[in-house]
């Protein structure tokens, strides 16, 4: 780790020397390293195509989908060596919220919360699924507004309720690290500063990564950011330090909207 | 500014009346692409309408004599078509049963590898399927079933060559279901961590369930129809029979048969009726699927 990388202690996750290519040779994501702060809000940033959501796709193995596209580096979630893992367990660990919301189109609200148990037939009494969904729910402040209509289909809700409602699905699961890919970027202003509070509101219990196109968004609600540029992590320092005082020059150029 | 005085002045007038033109045209084509359907309903009402009734579903064919003698009265021929709708079910139910399993399953292969040599393969040998004549079908049915399996004719064979025309319609169908779901809804639940196949079978199935349900319909009116094979396999009986291992009708063999003598004419007109009603019912109900799911 260089300079421009801040150092974080205890951390969530740790990402080492993570590289993604999406042909032999050709690197979206080149030998990232970067330490993920717990409890905490941390932002990607980066003009489009700088490899910022195929880093965090890497994270949950989204990858693994596609045959042409080669992941190498280590991955450490909460001191634990997630590399390795299947691919089914470490996903469970990792929430993934997406940035188009994609709420399962055949399932209630109740049970789009709850897919995650009952897509992997785990098995639990009905008490305790109704106190999953009311916490995740309540959680993403969507319990008020659904309550009465739990049992209609997801996509019946608005864009914002639909990404709330997503949100809400990964947090069922209690994962140790939310990945937000800009959950944001399909949604209007309104629907979007319901999103920022919740993620600050989050962090209390949660530890969040998300991806970002939006500088001023980053400002707002990140503790940390990264900016990414081709592929590389150019720069990763707490939010506030890196908008004043940004140590690389392309950072400093993104910033002030020379290029992005 | 000059342009646009030009624009509402001299040309308006000429492009106006190629406007309607062309509108009329267009109206033309469409009232003669529906018109045979609307002269076929039409037509099948009119000269079938008035011998259906309960008999019609529940009795089977009355003999030569037996039409021949209403027909002298100026009575209704007695008797109906049970036979050919209990075949028609039964070879329908079985051929569907064979079909659709095998359909979908390969279906979902070819969506999930999509450029691999035996998928492109297997596309290309169902688009080939889908053309085969159908009499050969039949023909394959008889060598493959009725003479080493049932040892005679039988809905047994009707119904293995029912399928085998069912079968491009349902993979074709099941794959392109499975391509119209958006990406995101299959990576939302392997985010969850969720199995492949179960994200398949739990989420990607029933999301497109009403594209597969209407591609199954299309197929079996597609085949609820068919002679020709039938021809060659089920051969027909003149009695009810529900063992699949003998000789059993279906309606469009009974029109065959009907047709081939004089006294029964009446009873086309009726058993087409039926027949259409079903295709059509099925037609509608796919329809109603697929616009509900949208």
């Amino acid at each position: 780790m260089d300079e421009k990388t801040v150092k974080i202690k205890d951390p969530v996750l740790s990402i080492r020397n993570l590289s993604v290519s999406y042909e032999k040779g050709k690197y979206a994501v080149k030998n990232v390293s970067a330490d993920i702060k717990r409890n905490a809000v941390t932002a990607i940033m980066g003009p489009s195509g700088c490899g910022k959501s195929t880093m965090l796709r890497a994270i949950n193995r989204m990858h693994e989908l596609y045959e042409n596209i080669e992941t190498e580096g280590t991955l450490i979630l909460n001191g634990k060596d997630i590399t390795h893992m299947p691919s089914i367990q470490v996903r469970r660990m990792a929430g993934m919220v997406f940035q188009r919301p994609n709420p399962f189109p055949t399932m209630s609200i109740y049970d789009n919360v709850i897919a995650g148990y009952k897509l992997n037939g785990i098995r639990m009494k009905r008490s305790e699924r109704d106190d999953i969904v009311e916490r995740s729910l309540r959680d993403v402040t969507l319990w008020d507004e659904v309550k009465d209509n739990l049992y209609k289909k997801g996509t019946f809700l608005s864009g914002g309720q639909q990404q709330r409602l997503c949100i809400a699905r990964a947090l069922a699961f209690d994962p140790e690290v939310i990945l937000l890919d800009e959950p944001t970027s399909a949604l209007d202003p309104v629907a979007t500063a319901k999103i920022e509070d919740l993620l600050v509101e989050l962090k209390e219990n949660y530890s969040i990564l998300m991806v970002t196109h939006n500088m001023a968004q980053a400002a707002r609600i990140s503790d940390y950011s990264m900016f990414m540029y081709l592929g590389e992590l150019v720069e990763y320092d707490k939010t506030k330090d890196m908008f004043t005082n940004p140590r690389d020059r392309r950072t400093e150029e993104y910033l002030t909207g020379k290029f992005g | 500014m000059e342009s646009t005085v030009k624009l509402t002045s001299g040309n308006l007038g000429k492009r106006k009346t190629r406007d309607n033109l062309f509108k009329s045209l267009v109206i033309a084509f469409s009232v003669i692409t529906i018109s045979p359907i609307v002269l076929i309903i039409y037509k099948l009402i009119e000269k079938g309408i008035r011998q259906i009734s309960l008999d019609f579903i529940l009795k089977t064919p009355p003999d030569t004599f037996q039409a021949m003698t209403a027909l002298g009265n100026g009575e209704l021929i007695p008797g109906g078509i049970a036979n050919g709708i209990t075949g028609t079910l039964i070879m329908v139910v079985l051929a569907s049963a064979m079909a659709i399993p095998v359909g979908v399953i390969t279906g979902i292969f070819l969506y999930e590898n999509p450029g691999k040599p035996l998928a492109n393969l297997t596309r290309n040998i169902s688009d080939i399927l889908q053309g085969v004549p159908s009499i050969v079908l039949g023909l394959i049915a008889y060598i493959w079933v009725v003479k080493p399996v049932t040892n005679g004719f039988s809905a047994l064979a009707g119904s293995v060559s029912l399928s085998i025309m069912m079968l491009p319609m349902i993979v074709r169908s099941t794959e392109e279901t499975l391509k119209m779901i958006p990406e995101s809804v299959k990576e939302a639940a392997l985010a969850l961590g969720v199995p492949y196949y179960k994200v398949l079978l739990k989420v990607l199935i029933p999301t497109g369930f009403s594209g597969l349900l209407t591609g199954i319909l299309l197929g079996i009116s597609r085949i609820l129809g068919e002679t020709a094979p039938l021809m060659l396999t089920a051969l027909g009986s003149s009695v009810v029979n529900l063992d699949i291992t003998k000789p059993t009708s279906a309606i469009p063999l009974l029109i065959w048969e009907f047709y081939n003598d004089p006294n029964m004419v009446d009873l086309i007109w009726s058993s087409s009726l039926l027949l259409m009603a079903m295709v059509l019912g099925l037609n509608l109900l796919s329809k109603r699927i697929a616009s509900r799911s949208k």
